[in-house]
């Protein structure tokens, strides 16, 4: 469903992402791990057509993602790192307004809000305005807001930030449905234990390069090979990735 | 252009702005404030009589001339005369309290008749000024030149010291300078007038003639049947344009604001030209200043009877405006990066843009090369325009140029802030 071929991203001298390629196919969640800097973000925002790459290709249901009005980005749903939200409108509105952006509209963009919220537990709060919620909330409603459309991609960057363990399990019970529904996930994290609880296959990246694309069962075999009998996965990362203290 | 997404984009911006109605009272209210208190100074031509410039008379001379003077000094309607003491004078200059004194000193109106009829070297009149009043000094010193011609004229033809200071001039001609022919008129000059002179005082009749050979007649030029000015229609246009750009700055801001809380991400992230995220802004910006000058200039027709002699002409020049400002405030949130930083910018930008455009203070007063200048700013040409379609009275067609400029500022605004937009959403 989504391919990754060979891309790469510069800001002046700095490579943030050098020659990255992965897949992610239907019914699939792809863990995307990294250190701070390893350029997890810009590989999904130029997946997610925010940055345009110097090299490389993206392709969505085997189509190479052209320009901004590219019908296939209706096909991804983006859920940003930050709370993409518009505090003073309410939980409706906002989601009124993103499925506006996809050519949403009546009943069926309607129906969408109400499934997303209720899909999210926060069908009750349709009609409050965004800043009276709580973190968790505003996490499970940015959730909501990336998968309004029904896109066959969702592109995760690290939406459990500062939730509390409730609404991440929440969240996580949300990937699962999407997954079993068919959607291809693309999930970047710092925390080992989301990734060996949810992904399929686990990208490892850092320095802007991919260090290693496998299963979680290839990648424990591989942590004890590297690192000895019984060594997690977060031993593998660090053993990969390095020790020093990143910015 | 996408037209549904443009749509809710613009809905979105118009919803927030009427979410906090606080802020929409205030939007509303702080122009109409600000425009009504310009408006009751500028009003001062009206019915309201304008506020006299305060000078003070030092006589130390007591002559014919000198009273004359004075006297015409304290009939004049722009001018509150005193005549404190010499030092009373100085100490209310130095505190600021008036802005000119003018000292006659002792032996002037016999010097000053003397240089009148050639006798002699001009007499001296002292003025004592406030540096920083150079406008109220340059009132009172045209003011003045006129009087003391009206006054040295009649005391050297009709005063009571004239006829010793014409018989010493008579006595002198023999032995000045003076080419021979000349002398002669200019002796049965000087005896005319002591003839007339002594006529007035047997007869008691005040000679007809020499006076001030004109009076001033003022017809205020409108294209309406205007009674007088209205002070608050171009108070109103100067502060409703000046508070357009403080909304374009909000509007600059709050995208700036939306980029650090990450939502151009996900408005990028979906299927719409770059051109439709900054046309909807333009489009909401252009509405909610429209909705602000349009209030304002409501509020000045009802409570302030101020004029819109052209609806038609008046509507095309505030839409153009709100289209200019809005289109400012995307230039300014292309240009800029941080909201705060932004901000303190452009409210340096618009306040200057708003001082050349002769909102503040009147163009006339700046130097010749910055009154040139004045012609290329927006602010300009939207406060001429709403002048001319408001108190000026001037038809439809004078709201076209300034309307043709101001869309094409927004034009290459527009333009720029599409080209320099940071469109990278790393």
């Amino acid at each position: 469903m989504l391919a990754v071929r060979d891309l790469r991203k510069s800001y002046g001298r700095v490579v943030a992402v050098d020659g990255a390629s992965f897949s992610v196919e239907s019914g699939q969640l792809i863990g995307l791990l990294g250190p701070n800097g390893a350029g997890k973000s810009t590989t999904v925002a130029m997946i997610a057509g925010l940055v345009t790459p110097d090299a490389g290709t993206v392709t969505i249901a085997g189509n190479p993602l052209r320009g901004d009005t590219d019908p296939h980005k209706r096909l991804i749903g983006l859920v940003p790192q930050d709370l993409a939200l518009y505090e003073e409108l309410t939980a409706a509105a906002n989601l009124r307004l993103f499925g506006s952006l996809y050519d949403l509209r009546g009943r069926p963009l309607e129906d969408a809000i109400g499934s997303a919220l209720l899909l999210v537990g926060l069908a009750e709060r349709a009609g409050d305005r965004v800043k009276t919620f709580s973190g968790g909330m505003k996490r499970r409603l940015n959730l909501a807001a990336g998968m309004l459309h029904d896109p066959q991609i969702l592109l995760l960057d690290e939406p459990t930030v500062g939730v509390d363990p409730q609404s991440r399990n929440a969240i996580f019970d949300n990937l699962e449905y999407l997954k079993g529904r068919g959607k291809a996930l693309l999930y970047t994290t710092h925390y080992m234990e989301e990734a060996e609880r949810l992904a399929d296959r686990i990208v490892v990246m850092d320095h802007g390069r991919v260090l290693a694309d496998d299963t979680l069962a290839g990648l424990r075999e591989r942590a004890g090979r590297d690192a000895g009998p019984g060594a997690s996965l977060e031993s593998l990362f660090l053993a990969m990735t390095g020790r020093t203290l990143r910015d | 252009m996408a037209l549904a997404p443009l749509a809710a984009l613009v809905r979105k911006d118009l919803q927030i702005f009427f979410t906090d109605r606080r802020a929409v009272v205030l939007t509303l209210a702080i122009p109409i404030a600000i425009a009504s208190f310009f408006g009751l100074l500028f009003q001062g031509q009206g019915d309201q009589e304008a506020a006299r410039v305060a000078v003070a008379m030092v006589d130390q001379d007591g002559s014919g001339l000198s009273k004359r003077l004075i006297a015409a000094t304290a009939s004049d309607k722009a001018l509150a005369v005193t005549q404190p003491s010499l030092a009373d004078a100085r100490a209310a200059v130095l505190a600021g309290r008036i802005g000119v004194a003018v000292v006659i000193p002792a032996g002037f109106g016999d010097t000053a008749i003397r240089a009148f009829i050639g006798q002699g070297r001009n007499a001296d009149l002292e003025l004592l000024t406030d540096p920083s009043k150079g406008a109220e000094v340059s009132m009172v010193r045209g003011l003045l030149t006129g009087h003391m011609m009206g006054a040295v004229t009649q005391e050297a033809f009709t005063g009571a010291s004239s006829r010793r200071l014409l018989d010493e001039g008579l006595r002198s001609l023999d032995t000045s300078d003076v080419p021979a022919d000349q002398r002669e008129l200019l002796r049965r000059v000087f005896e005319s007038v002591q003839a007339l002179s002594r006529n007035q005082e047997t007869t008691g009749t005040p000679a007809r003639a020499l006076t001030m050979p004109f009076e001033v007649r003022e017809t205020q030029v409108t294209g309406l049947p205007l009674r007088q000015y209205n002070g608050y229609a171009h108070s109103f246009a100067g502060m409703g344009i000046q508070f357009a750009l403080f909304a374009a700055i909000d509007l600059a801001a709050g995208i700036l604001l939306e980029r650090e809380r990450g939502l151009w991400k996900r408005l990028r992230s979906a299927p719409l030209s770059r051109s439709t995220l900054l046309v909807a802004r333009a489009i909401s910006g252009t509405c909610i200043t429209l909705l602000t000058l349009l209030v304002s200039f409501a509020f000045a027709r009802v409570v302030f009877q101020a004029p819109i002699g052209n609806v038609g002409g008046f509507l095309l020049v505030t839409i153009a405006s709100s289209i200019m400002a809005a289109t400012f405030g995307l230039l300014v949130a292309a240009l800029g990066h941080t909201p705060a930083a932004t901000r303190r910018v452009a409210m340096f930008v618009v306040l200057v843009m708003v001082m050349l455009g002769g909102a503040w203070v009147p163009s006339f007063l700046f130097p010749a090369w910055l009154q040139q200048l004045t012609w290329l700013v927006p602010v300009r040409w939207a406060v001429d325009g709403l002048d001319a379609m408001t108190w000026r009275g001037l038809g439809f067609a004078d709201a076209l140029v300034p309307t043709g400029l101001l869309l094409a500022f927004s034009a290459v605004c527009g333009a720029l802030a599409v080209w320099r937009f940071r469109w990278e959403e790393a």
